[in-house]
């Protein structure tokens, strides 16, 4: 029974194919503009300026605070009042680069505090900009602390790509739900639905693991 | 009178006419749904809490028959999405014989999926007991029960916390997807307003409002029982 089922899922290879390829470029497009925009906010918000940084603060406070899914039925269905009409596709863009930007800025903040303030004083001795500060005694250092939690922010990311599919955009997810339809086997569907996301994104927790445990290493070596 | 209403023709033009009054006669049902939310979401971490204390009991030996599939488990939630997993379980359930209400299976799911994450926490909190607490306990001619009860635990416990509260937090906020298999928890509230009487602003912003309060109520108490344990927040000092 197992093989006739398999042999009727085969039918929907180019579906599940379609459907994986926009879980990717819709993941891959939020996580660089993400990772942009959060690093930019993360800047921003340790740079001294108050209002800024309250604005951005109770910004990141309202994204970490609300479902994901609420997020995006608001985009979706709220943005048109203002004239601005959405595809599905634009909308889980906006709303995905929106969270991995909230969810960044704090990794990127935490990142620049554990940076000693000795270092940036010795740097404005140097006469060094703010800019040259930043980006060549700064931000290098907070690397060390950001990386690891990045790669894992980029799991979250892709992860939540999949409740996307709740505005109909044909995913990953919503294939299964498609075929699901036709093909009344759940386990086996959401079986290979989850498969794909595992090929995807198991490489990237690994990844996030052996950082860290550079990381911590390479941290060690410094406090002895 | 703007444009864009002029333009799209629409009698009902959500944002310029914002409709408290309709908030307020939907009052009663957003009420249920965020306690509906609030149940399920206990209900769930209860779950949560025993599924990741038995993971993390396994990921723990030293044995391979235990620690194996329980990282397996772990690995194949984290690598997965929550949606994923909750249509696998509403789909594939009735496929084993299992037909179960919607909201049985979302608090299932919720558990299942939040277990992993807890599983972790505590078995980072064991593991952070410095080794010499177990070798004075093992000097001091304790047993395994009584090194884990009286020495490791109690200092395991206190770091689990609030690291446990975030993964509430995140598990709260999860809950909502349970609307999508039409359980009638806060959000599906909010879609009953947006469908009923095309009213997706007064719906969605309402709950969001709920959502934040559930949010701030739980951050708070993560804050506060970091003070009550004497926990330092993690800042490096000089």
């Amino acid at each position: 029974m197992i093989w006739q089922q398999l042999q009727s899922l085969v039918g929907s290879y180019p579906l599940a194919l379609r459907g994986l390829g926009v879980t990717v470029v819709l993941s891959l497009i939020s996580l660089v503009l993400g990772t942009l925009l959060g690093f930019g906010l993360g800047i921003l918000r340790t740079g001294g300026n108050r209002l800024i940084s309250a604005a951005i603060g109770a910004w990141v406070d309202l994204i970490r605070g609300t479902p994901f899914l609420v997020q995006i039925f608001l985009i979706f269905f709220i943005l048109p009042e203002f004239g601005i009409e959405l595809d599905a596709f634009t909308a889980g863009i906006i709303a995905l680069t929106n969270l991995a930007a909230c969810f960044i800025c704090e990794i990127v903040v935490a990142g620049i505090r554990s940076v000693p303030t000795g270092q940036v004083e010795a740097a404005l001795a140097s006469g060094l900009s703010r800019w040259q500060r930043m980006r060549q005694v700064v931000l290098p250092q907070a690397m060390r602390i950001v990386l690891p939690p990045l790669v894992g922010q980029y799991v979250l990311l892709i992860k939540d790509s999949s409740v996307v599919s709740a505005i109909g955009l044909t995913d990953l997810t919503r294939v299964g739900w498609l075929v699901v339809q036709r093909v009344p086997n759940g386990l086996l569907v959401f079986f290979l639905v989850g498969l794909g996301y595992f090929i995807v994104c198991y490489p990237l927790i690994m990844l996030a693991r052996r950082l860290e445990r550079r990381m911590g290493a390479a941290h060690g070596e410094v406090q002895l | 009178m703007s444009t864009a209403s002029l333009v799209s023709g629409t009698s009902f033009s959500m944002l310029e006419n914002f409709s408290f009054r309709t908030i307020v006669e939907y009052l009663p049902l957003f009420g249920q749904g965020l306690v509906t939310t609030v149940w399920l979401s206990a209900l769930s971490f209860a779950g949560a809490l025993a599924v990741g204390i038995v993971l993390a009991a396994m990921s723990l030996q030293r044995g391979w028959l235990f620690r194996v599939p329980a990282k397996a488990y772990i690995d194949a939630v984290r690598a997965t999405p929550l949606l994923a997993q909750l249509y696998f379980l509403y789909f594939g359930l009735p496929h084993l014989g299992f037909v179960l209400p919607e909201l049985v299976v979302g608090i299932l799911a919720l558990s299942l999926n939040s277990g992993a994450y807890v599983a972790e926490i505590i078995r980072a909190g064991i593991l952070s007991i410095p080794r010499g607490q177990v070798e004075a306990g093992v000097a001091s001619g304790m047993t395994y029960v009584q090194r884990m009860r009286l020495v490791i635990l109690p200092q395991a416990f206190k770091v689990t916390i609030p690291p446990l509260l975030g993964q509430a937090i995140v598990l709260v906020k999860d809950s909502a997807l349970l609307s999508l298999i039409s359980v009638s928890e806060l959000t599906r509230a909010g879609q009953l307003l947006a469908s009923d009487r095309f009213m997706p602003a007064e719906g969605f912003i309402t709950i969001a409002a709920f959502y934040l309060l559930l949010y701030y109520g739980l951050k708070g108490l993560a804050a506060l029982s970091g003070r009550w344990l004497g926990l330092q927040p993690a800042r490096s000092s000089t």
